[in-house]
């Protein structure tokens, strides 16, 4: 009669190995959730005007990450046609040999829409330094209460 | 005569005016004006030929954008709902252009040109967001548009600058969820377009993906933060109250009412009924909310002193009717929440100019400002009235209308405490304004009796847009059937 190892243990291990595949097999999703995790949390919870910017910055950045991930193929290579002229551009294109462009594209607009969100949040927090004479959010609204 | 570049030039000439504002005017203040209000008049005209040409033909408008086809090109899909939407918000845009005529003079001073290219962009974006049929081009202009609002509303009085940096912060995150929810659509289906992902997304595999679920929660919950529904309301009073007036005028009515429209095209044009109300059964817990969100709006209004802060919780407010309506899933909500869209679109930018008259000639922001406003600026306060009387719901203004609309689907839906928050809500606003239209008549109890009050009305460049305004409460208020029967009707879901 076996005492060790004890009953169960070999079924735990599989859901190891489940969960040690969910977390490498999808490592990108992982790394964007870390990421806009982050920066929720730098938006939310800190004090400091530039540091809820900075969170603002991770939280997209976790956003962009995300999409150019997903438009990723193993194997495969960028999404530039190989013969483009003459007989051989009549050949069939196999879409699995190329990365998928549009998540890419997209995220091009995202970056900009991304800045340009940054400079008017920076420009603004000049502004409220100019105004209240701190960037730190309770003695803001200490100042404006008076 | 064709008018089939109709839906293009809507948006186009408020977003080229812009650019030729911001090129050519930086010198020529009042040219900048000439030329912002031709251009938002050729937009509400473009937007009126496109709502007759889609009640003529009965059918939706598909323009494509540089004729690529479309799930790979980008579209622009009006149909009948948004064709009421497109003609409201370049409408409001028109009027809030004449009307600015004075007040940027006086709180932009030499920066008129830069407000006005501000101005045609928020616009260019709020009509783009309507108008589009593609779920990625909507998230661009919706950050055109919270982009330019963010420098408009950071110009104002006290402290704009940091309410302004609250709602950039709120707004990303709205924004960033949506982009998300996006994400999660394009991982499950492969498309962006709007029509071909309703296509994929009724199968039964796709009803049941978890994926689909969660980027369904993140893209409602991304629009009801940029559409302040409470409790995810925080940051509108502030901002909105502390902006320039005219800024006020302009994005208070059309913000939140564009981002209740979203909600409706994603929910019934991307999801489907079947998915939205019986796939996820949680329409009731989002009619609750709504519920909470008038009350607490209202209570709130109740509870302040300065004028557009008041008119601001009742935004938050008003967004609980329309979202209750919307998520109480029978037809006549729906048609109540697209009514209110237009209604309340109106009867918010008539009390906001109204309020920003009287602030501009008084130079004060509280309750005080309104002593003796029927002596001093009679047609002013007239305008106030009317627009205090379609929020409380006084026939025939079209306040009453929607309200009815409403209620009526509060009732079919059994959801009795919606109900009794939309009679609550009424309730309230009456007391509010009664109590200023009091102080407005009487004047306060210091001053009373005082007899001698010199005529003080407002330049005729506000004058004339408000009554515009006041005139369309009633008009729509009396062509309520023909507007639901014409419009609306057309515009619910099959299978509501």
């Amino acid at each position: 009669m076996l005492i060790w190892p004890p009953a169960g243990i070999w079924t735990r291990a599989s859901e190891m190995n489940e969960l040690l595949a969910l977390i490498i097999g999808k490592s990108n999703y992982w790394a964007a959730l870390i990421l806009l995790l982050i920066g929720l949390y730098g938006m939310i919870a800190k004090n400091n005007l530039l540091k809820k910017i900075i969170g603002m910055s991770i939280f997209q950045s976790a956003i962009i990450l995300f999409y150019v991930s997903i438009g990723d193929k193993r194997g495969a290579t960028i999404p530039i046609l190989e013969h483009g002229h003459g007989p051989e551009a009549e050949q069939v294109i196999q879409a699995a040999h190329y990365a998928n462009p549009l998540p890419h594209v997209l995220m091009l607009t995202a970056i900009v829409v991304g800045v340009s969100t940054l400079g008017v949040a920076l420009a603004i927090i000049q502004k409220i330094y100019r105004v209240h004479g701190t960037i730190e959010e309770d003695e803001i609204l200490e100042s404006i209460d008076e | 005569m064709s008018f089939e570049q109709s839906p293009i030039l809507i948006l186009a000439i408020p977003l080229l005016t812009a650019l030729a504002i911001s090129l050519f005017c930086q010198r020529h203040d009042r040219f900048a004006y000439v030329l912002l209000v031709l251009a938002m008049a050729g937009s509400f005209v473009a937007a009126l030929l496109t709502m007759i040409t889609v009640v003529q033909s009965g059918a939706a408008i598909h323009y494509r954008l540089g004729d690529w086809p479309p799930p790979f090109g980008i579209e622009l899909v009006i149909d009948h709902l948004n064709a009421l939407v497109l003609t409201m918000v370049s409408g409001c845009a028109l009027l809030t252009a004449v009307y600015s005529l004075r007040s940027v003079r006086e709180e932009s001073g030499d920066r008129i040109a830069h407000y006005y290219t501000l101005f045609g962009l928020l616009i260019a974006g709020l009509l783009g967001m309507v108008a589009t049929g593609d779920a990625f081009n909507l998230y661009v202009l919706l950050e055109i548009s919270a982009l330019s609002s963010y420098a408009m509303l950071a110009r104002g009085r006290g402290y704009a600058y940091y309410a302004t940096f609250k709602y950039i912060i709120m707004g990303t995150i709205g924004a960033c969820f949506y982009l998300l929810g996006v994400g999660y659509l394009y991982i499950k289906t492969g498309t962006l377009n709007m029509a071909d992902l309703s296509d994929i997304l009724s199968t039964a595999e796709m009803h049941e993906s978890v994926s689909i679920r969660i980027g369904f929660i993140l893209i409602i919950v991304g629009i009801w933060i940029k559409m302040a529904l409470f409790p995810l309301h925080g940051w509108l009073p502030n901002a909105y109250t502390r902006a320039a007036d005219t800024t006020s005028c302009l994005i208070a009515p059309l913000m939140t009412k564009v981002s209740v429209y979203i909600m409706i095209r994603l929910m019934f044009s991307v999801f489907s009924v079947d998915y939205v109300f019986r796939t996820i059964p949680w329409h009731e817990a989002v009619v609750w909310l709504a519920t909470a969100a008038i009350v607490a709006g209202s209570i709130s209004a109740l509870a302040q002193r300065n004028l557009k802060k008041m008119l601001t919780y009742i935004i938050v407010a008003e967004v609980g009717y329309m979202v209750g309506g919307v998520w109480l899933a029978n037809r006549s909500g729906l048609t109540g929440a697209v009514y209110h869209i237009l209604s309340d679109a109106l009867m918010t930018l008539c009390l906001f100019m109204a309020v920003s008259a009287i602030i501009f000639k008084t130079g004060k922001t509280g309750f005080d400002a309104m002593e003796n406003i029927f002596r001093k600026m009679p047609v002013t306060s007239v305008v106030f009235v009317v627009g205090a009387f379609a929020i409380i719901g006084i026939p025939p203004t079209c306040g009453f209308f929607s309200k009815w609309f409403l209620i009526r689907g509060g009732i079919e839906a059994g959801q009795w405490g919606f109900v009794a928050a939309l009679l609550f809500s009424s309730l309230i606003s009456a007391v509010i304004f009664f109590r200023l239209i009091e102080i407005a008549y009487f004047g306060s109890f210091e001053t009373h009796g005082r007899r001698e009050v010199a005529r003080a009305e407002a330049p005729v460049s506000m004058i004339i847009p408000m009554v515009c305004v006041a005139a369309a409460l009633i008009l729509i208020g009396i062509y309520t059937n023909e507007i639901v029967s014409g419009l609306i009707r057309w515009s619910l879901p099959a299978g509501l």
